[in-house]
């Protein structure tokens, strides 16, 4: 009886947590609820683990764990910088895969006679390996520890080995048909568990750097369907409702990602941009560079400037000195705005956590559709360290690999500048015609030294 | 078999609320709310929490199963939490 009436408690308790989830997401999307969503969902989340807790086996294995996890956790989300973001998320998010890969694992002693409770188990384990493995290698690639890419032979290898891990899963489902095995079960059992391991290194491996947004917001929606499944095999309605809820959330992230790049989900996992691009029209130009003086003359008289940045602010960690040079333009006169495109940098949401960081105003950032109808009443558009989304051909050339893209169409404002360190082509490896038109300007040189340039020049 | 049913119903449930929920989210909070909802996603720390340890091997697995969902949870919130204090309307 006693027994049964905590079961009862952890169940209402449960109902509650979900509540506070669902009720935590919803606030999340919205600036002015979001830090109270979090809030609401970290309540969710202890309410959900303290009752968990009352009947734990082991208090010391238990306790020990939570608190060795709640310090790495803690010291590693106060000490990282926002410039290190990406890599952070994707880190935590491979811990998430891995917990549900080793509860999994656990439970593969209590499936018995259960062909469904096995599926599940063989399910599971593969999702939350692939996260956690895929998830480092992505790691790896954000914080440009990896250089290793598509068409290296050790990533051949590693495309090969996911294939086959693929296929694993198969053999795993038909092995407990199979009478008389070649080897012991348990064997094949460790064998599977690394091959998904190795999988999930060849799943992400090939994908370049520019497509990380994407692959970051899909290894969060895996995340998500992994600890839906471990409730499936445990039975727990909360972990199914909350990861539920991750898996939709991330799918919704990958999909605009996707959007945004005018390509398909398969295209920018199996594929990459390399394959699709057909031609590139070697349209070659002048270039026009411009020095800190000429760029502050036209600056001082401009009445609008577009600002548009992208993964060169965040390697030039330029974010401060960009938003002194907004407000110096803004004190003298100068209308202001922040051109946004949704994936520049190498997350969902890059470039706003970094001008949050440095204290810009989110309402002062505009998306595409807002900026492109005004385009032709900026003056200046400033274009730091971004590239493809800026690429015009992506409007004018139908050849172009990224042809269809949606962009911020800065080649229609008065005066482009465009800070770059070298004419090296984007992510996509596509020529861009924009540095060779004639109202482009180009601002060579490391993005933080040149804004620093223009701002002196505004104090002086 | 038939709790796998009402099981399936509360997951296609959720994953259809959710969809729902953030299919129009501003691009400003696309970081927090990545963040954040990979925070819920250490919900697996409740899963862990229940699994058995007759074992070694279990107890083993238990531990790093608590320890590795533990991260997720508290780095999970806390980081989410620096970042939304960031975003200010001035």
């Amino acid at each position: 009886m006693e027994n049964f009436d905590i079961t009862l408690l952890q169940n209402i308790a449960y109902i509650f947590a979900a509540i506070l989830f669902i009720t935590g997401i919803k606030m999340l999307g919205k600036e002015a609820t979001a830090q109270k969503g979090n809030v609401i969902s970290a309540v969710g989340m202890f309410i959900a683990i303290v009752v968990t807790a009352i009947n734990i086996v082991n208090p010391f294995v238990v306790l020990g764990g939570i608190l060795l996890g709640a310090f790495i956790g803690s010291v590693i989300a106060v000490k990282v910088k926002m410039t290190s973001i990406p890599e952070m998320v994707a880190l935590f998010n491979g811990f998430g895969g891995l917990a549900t890969f080793f509860i999994a694992w656990s439970e593969m002693s209590n499936t018995n006679d259960n062909l469904f409770q096995y599926l599940l188990v063989i399910l599971t384990i593969y999702i939350g390996g692939v996260t956690f493995s895929g998830s480092l290698i992505a790691f790896g690639k954000l914080s440009e520890r990896l250089k290793i890419g598509k068409g290296h032979m050790v990533t051949n290898s590693f495309i090969s080995i996911f294939y086959l891990s693929l296929v694993s899963i198969l053999a795993m489902l038909v092995l407990p048909m199979i009478g008389s095995l070649p080897l012991n079960f348990e064997t094949i059992f460790y064998v599977y568990l690394a091959l998904v391991m190795l999988g999930g290194v060849g799943f992400v491996l090939p994908i370049g750097g520019g497509d990380m947004p994407v692959v970051i917001s899909l290894l969060n929606s895996l995340s998500g369907i992994a600890a839906a499944f471990a409730g499936l095999i445990l039975v727990n309605n909360v972990l199914i409702v909350a990861g539920s809820l991750v898996g939709a959330s991330g799918l919704i992230l990958t999909i605009i990602m996707a959007k945004a790049m005018n390509r398909t989900i398969g295209n920018i996992l199996f594929v990459g941009y390399a394959a699709s691009a057909t031609s590139s029209s070697s349209q070659q130009g002048e270039v026009k560079p411009i020095n800190a003086e000429d760029a502050f003359l036209i600056l001082e008289n401009a009445s609008s400037v577009l600002i548009v940045p992208g993964y060169g602010m965040a390697v030039a960690q330029a974010q401060h000195v960009v938003r002194e040079l907004g407000e110096l333009l803004e004190e003298n006169g100068t209308d202001v705005k922040y051109g946004i495109h949704p994936v520049a940098g190498r997350m969902p949401g890059h470039m706003n956590v970094l001008l949050a960081e440095a204290n810009v105003s989110y309402d002062l950032l505009a998306e595409p559709d807002d900026v492109n109808p005004m385009m032709d009443t900026v003056d200046v558009a400033i274009v730091i360290g971004a590239n493809d989304v800026v690429n015009p051909s992506a409007t004018e050339e139908p050849g172009s690999p990224i042809y269809g893209m949606p962009i911020l169409e800065v080649a229609n404002a008065r005066t482009v500048f465009v800070l770059k360190r070298s004419m090296s082509s984007g992510f996509a490896g596509v020529q861009n015609p924009l540095f060779f038109k004639e109202n482009t300007r180009m601002l060579f040189g490391d993005a933080k030294e040149s804004i620093s340039g223009l701002v002196s020049e505004f104090k002086d | 078999m038939e709790i796998y049913i009402l099981l399936g119903f509360v997951l296609i449930l959720s994953i259809y609320l959710g969809l729902e929920l953030i299919s129009k989210v501003p691009s400003t909070l696309h970081t927090p709310l990545m963040s954040g909802a990979n925070a819920i996603s250490g919900i697996a720390l409740v899963g862990a929490l229940t699994l058995t340890q007759d074992t070694f091997l279990q107890t083993v697995i238990a531990f790093l199963a608590i320890t590795f969902a533990s991260i997720n949870v508290f780095g999970g919130y806390l980081v989410t939490n620096r970042m939304l204090s960031m975003f200010k309307k001035k």
